[in-house]
């Protein structure tokens, strides 16, 4: 706070900065140039709808860097609060992660540390399963670049990144003339499976509309296919919404391919199946390799919120849905997930990091949220820190401050950030807490 | 008169733009208090664009305002709303072992809201 430079950042000069990085979703596109005077960004080049909503929204905004059950105080006064918060707790949670640096995430698990507390990232509600499933069957992947330069077979199930993340196809997917698909888009075949038809799917050669919930069905089908099994073409219709013949041509055709990927989304995961969904198509991409190269990639969301389950996993040996309670990592999804734990009723305190779980949860999760002491850090009003003991305002990451983040292939890539803000960042008031947290701990 | 449908809460740009320029704002808003219909069922229930519907889940209960889905974007029988506040007060707590309430998916009972009401 102390080191904002006021002049630079009143003055009318316009400045570029090139090759800035956007946050807001999983695509963590690197390549934006951003036209800033004083502490406005009046134009980003390059961005997308999200991308340009995300830089110009984000003025340096009056009023103080913390409130403490609502009134003003001082960053000292809100760091003491929340450690004597978080270390008189029995069972804390530490939740969200996902919008932030990974300087940061590591910080926020070594306090779920000292304090023997859950930590668990927004991970749990979004690919959690994912995981789940990776540990199941493993996981054929590859990087964003090698779809680019060798994908012809693109398929998209249960995701919609023409709206959640609208440059994949330009960027990465679709569109790019890459080292072996040089006329680029006419070289790749695209599909995508939902239950409905979504802007993606308009960009699809071949649309699949399966019924919903069927989606544990339709990949068993294809699955079966592609080990030669055959199948009674009554029940595959009834239960997938598409006839055998439209998947026997599909399963022919994801054997073809050079080099096939399916990038899925929350329509797996978060439908019924679950990570049993996921689990089938992790081993449908695994069995093609029969065949041919096949890899499978989960469309993640936050911008970094791959990031949280690399540092979690790090730091406990697991991704997300961690107890250190004994001093030792425990994970178990659905017993020390930011949903049940508060479904349930079981945090008597929590520390919420750039994720807004009271307009994202259960009705359960956010009356009992809302019920006991917790912290928020986030550059924005949320409801989350309309309702909190301690609210941090902080300033965003990859505008105001630098750090690293992780693209949702798991490459990590550094922020340029425009413009400094008078609000400190997450990275200084979380290592003010863990520093407050060890003090109090020791003194016991 | 009320009806079942399978209720898919999703992303939209809209909804994506609206959490940038803050969730308390018109956008976001609006935007995740709007239920999309099928054209189809829009019909065969006498529903306008504007009118109000009420969804019940064994979660819980909310009122909100339809809108036709544009072109085939739904087939009959599904209902879409951008994620909010709306779509997590129809979600169940119930993760199933697996940290993720069922959050798409869900089947709803659908009761038009009519003007005398
Ligand atoms: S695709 Fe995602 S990362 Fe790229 S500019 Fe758009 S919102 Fe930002």
């Amino acid at each position: 706070m102390s080191n904002w430079n006021q002049s630079a950042m009143t003055s009318d000069e316009l400045r570029i900065v090139k090759d800035a990085t956007c946050t807001f979703c999983g695509c963590v596109c690197d390549d934006i140039d951003l036209h800033v005077r004083g502490t406005k960004i009046e134009k980003a080049q390059r961005a997308c709808v999200l991308g340009t909503a995300w830089f110009l929204n984000h003025e340096i905004e009056d009023g103080p860097s913390c409130l403490i059950e609502g009134k003003p105080a001082s960053v000292e006064e809100g760091i003491e609060r929340s450690a004597q918060i978080l270390a008189g707790a029995r069972y804390p949670l530490i939740y969200g992660l996902s919008d932030t640096t990974s300087e940061s995430q590591r910080v926020a698990v070594a306090i779920a540390d000292w304090i023997g507390g859950n930590v668990d990232t927004t991970s749990s509600v979004c690919h959690g399963p994912s995981g789940m499933a990776v540990q199941g069957v493993g996981e054929v992947t590859c990087t964003l670049g090698e779809v680019r330069n060798r994908g012809d077979f693109i398929m998209f199930w249960g995701a919609n990144p023409a709206e959640s993340h609208p440059r994949h196809f330009t960027r990465y997917s679709l569109m790019p003339k890459g080292m072996f698909v040089p006329n680029g888009r006419k070289d790749r075949t695209c599909v995508v499976v939902d239950v409905r038809k979504t802007k993606s799917a308009r960009a699809a050669d071949l649309f699949l509309q399966i019924k919903p919930r069927a989606d544990f069905e339709a990949l068993w089908t294809l699955r079966a296919l592609v080990r030669g099994i055959d199948l009674d073409a009554q029940q595959v219709e009834h239960e997938t919404g598409q006839p055998l013949s439209v998947w026997q041509d599909l399963a022919e055709r994801m054997k073809a391919a050079r080099f096939g990927v399916v990038f899925f989304g929350m329509g797996l995961t978060m439908t019924r199946g679950k990570h049993a969904n996921t689990e089938a198509l992790l081993a449908l991409a695994r069995d093609l390799n029969k065949y041919t190269r096949f890899t499978v990639k989960p469309n993640r969301g936050h911008g970094n919120v791959t990031g949280a389950d690399n540092v979690v996993a790090w730091r406990t040996g697991f991704p997300f849905g961690v107890n250190l309670g004994r001093g030792y990592p425990r994970f178990n999804p659905g017993e020390y997930t930011a949903s049940d734990i508060l479904g349930r009723g079981e945090a008597d305190a929590a520390l919420i990091l750039a994720s807004d779980p009271l307009a994202n949860f259960h009705q359960q999760a956010r009356a009992h949220l809302q019920s006991i002491p917790y912290i928020a850090l986030d550059p924005k009003e949320t409801p989350t820190t309309r309702h909190a003991t301690v609210a941090f305002h902080v300033a965003a990451y990859g505008i105001n401050v630098p750090g690293t983040v992780y693209r949702m292939d798991d490459v990590p890539i550094p922020l340029r950030p425009a413009f400094e803000s008078p609000h400190p960042s997450d990275y200084t008031i979380l290592t003010g807490i863990e520093r407050r947290v060890r003090q109090l701990l020791h003194a016991k | 008169m009320t009806e079942t449908f399978v209720l898919i809460p999703g992303r939209t740009a809209r909804q994506g733009c609206g959490i940038s320029e803050g969730k308390f704002g018109d956008n976001y808003q609006q935007e995740t208090n709007l239920l999309l219909v099928a054209a189809a069922d829009m019909e065969r229930l006498g529903l306008q664009d504007g009118d109000r519907v009420r969804l019940t889940s064994p979660a819980g209960q909310v009122e909100v305002p339809v809108t036709a889905a544009k072109r085939d974007d739904l087939p009959a029988g599904l209902l879409f709303i951008p994620y909010g506040d709306v779509s997590c007060r129809l979600m169940g707590g119930d993760t199933h072992g697996s940290g993720m309430p069922t959050s798409k998916g869900l089947d709803v009972q659908l009761e038009p809201i009519r003007h005398d009401q």
